[in-house]
């Protein structure tokens, strides 16, 4: 195995275009070692981005909305004092995801490109409308982050291409997002669903809606169906019921030893109820 | 397969080592270092047994490469005393007996000083989360979380 470690994300990608054989990108490690680990995948170049410059730094541009490195960690978002007043459910998904020792390392980015359906941080990012940037051979383009993973463990990036940077859209006024997932168990362990929300009310009625489900298909879904069942309401029972059943309706689970079908699909639909809540709460400024 | 020339920091002594590439952190530090203190549970971050810090930061040096390391400070449990003298953390888990085996000690030693430096006062679910990322399978973690928490008012007290 070939370790890389360029200056720029140029030269990263100039790196992986003439790789040969099986390569792969090194943000945290904490997926890649652990493929590497257990023969799952075995590089023959790896290319580790952390040395190029700004990939650690969380940045709030003039307009309000935020530039995340790809190697910033989950502990370093938890810690940043602004970042997760804007965007709590974000913030709050990355941090689900694994122990202390794996939040020092785990990258929004990596969760990303690692394209697990059950991964934490995607959902969240997919409700806040978080895009990409993607050098590539070609220059740079901008891609919405639902655009990334297109199954299990795949992405959409071709050959030589790697994300250089994630961009959080501005908070702006009357808005909040939430994340929830269910776990058998308290803390450490795998979404059986997860669920992220992300609205604008305008007085008490929601004028803006994103919400996204996980692990309940082979891709996260942007379920259009559940903004609509929310917009132009105040959030009633009705329109709580109306977003439970289009989350359910767009369940396309499978079995496994976490959950079954028929589990996954009705608490799709009660976790999308709780995290409008929680996101609705927070949209009004209370505290959620 | 060339091997990389590393120079690093451990405990606070420049070291360096050659490794390939595939090598963990967790690999250097045993077999090129011969710092045995951090343990291999499972090789794949579920455990903590081989928590170590990384420019102050707690990971899993099972999940961090040996060339990773390269201009980096690692901590490991082998710099918590002060030469013969024990951390207060190093005599709490003896007074409380809160280790049977010891495979994961040295992971939750590590974890938990790195704890007790960023909260001197953690609640006892503080602690629990935290080191919930280290697995004992001896203990039933009680003993381990008294004595760090009465680590964490002895410190207190000490300032």
């Amino acid at each position: 195995m070939d370790y890389h470690s360029p200056a720029s994300f140029a030269e990263a990608s100039a790196l992986a275009a003439n790789a040969t054989g099986i390569t792969r990108f090194l943000a945290g490690g904490t997926d890649v070692l652990v493929q590497m680990r257990a023969d799952i995948v075995t590089p023959d170049t790896l290319i580790d981005i952390k040395k190029i410059d700004g990939v650690r730094d969380i940045t709030r541009n003039d307009d309000g909305s935020w530039t995340i490195g790809v190697a910033v960690t989950g502990a370093e978002m938890s810690e940043h004092p602004e970042l997760g007043r804007d965007w709590p459910g974000v913030v709050e998904a990355m941090d689900l995801i694994g122990s202390t020792q794996v939040q020092g390392r785990a990258t929004l980015t990596g969760n990303l490109c690692n394209a697990s359906p059950a991964a934490d941080s995607v959902p969240a990012m997919v409700a806040a409308g978080v895009t990409v940037t993607v050098t590539g051979p070609n220059g740079d383009r901008e891609v919405p982050v639902e655009q990334i993973p297109t199954a299990p463990g795949r992405t959409s990036l071709a050959k030589g291409e790697l994300i250089s940077a994630l961009h959080i859209p501005a908070r702006g006024e009357n808005g909040g997002d939430a994340y929830l997932r269910f776990i058998p168990r308290t803390e450490m362990d795998i979404a059986v669903v997860g669920c992220g929300v992300n609205l604008r009310i305008d007085g008490d009625t929601i004028t803006e809606a994103r919400v996204s489900l996980g692990a309940v298909a082979p891709t996260v879904l942007l379920v259009e169906d559940c903004a609509r069942a929310i917009i132009g309401t105040k959030l009633d029972e009705a329109a709580l019921e109306a977003l439970a059943a289009a989350a359910s309706a767009a369940c396309n689970p499978i079995n496994d030893k976490r959950g079954t079908i028929e589990f996954r699909t009705e608490v799709a639909g009660v976790l999308a109820k709780r995290a409008a809540r929680i996101a609705y709460a927070r949209a009004k400024g209370e505290k959620a | 397969m060339s091997k990389i020339h590393v120079t690093t920091t451990v405990n606070g002594d420049e070291v360096d080592f050659l490794c390939d590439p595939r090598e963990t952190l967790l690999d250097c530090l045993r077999d090129r270092l011969n710092l045995t203190g951090a343990k291999e549970g499972c090789g794949t971050g579920d455990c903590g047994a081989c928590s170590v810090t990384l420019d102050g930061r707690l990971v899993c040096s099972c999940l961090v490469l040996g060339v990773e390391a390269e201009g980096k400070e690692i901590g490991t449990v082998e710099g918590i005393a002060d030469g013969d003298v024990l951390h207060p953390l190093q005599k709490k888990f003896i007074e409380y007996a809160a280790l049977q085996c010891g495979v994961c000690t040295p992971g939750i030693l590590v974890a938990a000083k790195a704890l007790l430096e960023k909260n001197p006062d953690p609640t006892e679910e503080e602690v629990r989360y935290w080191l919930a990322g280290n697995l004992c399978r001896c203990t039933g973690y009680d003993k381990i979380i008294r004595a760090v928490m009465d680590t964490a008012a002895e410190l207190r007290e000490a300032v």
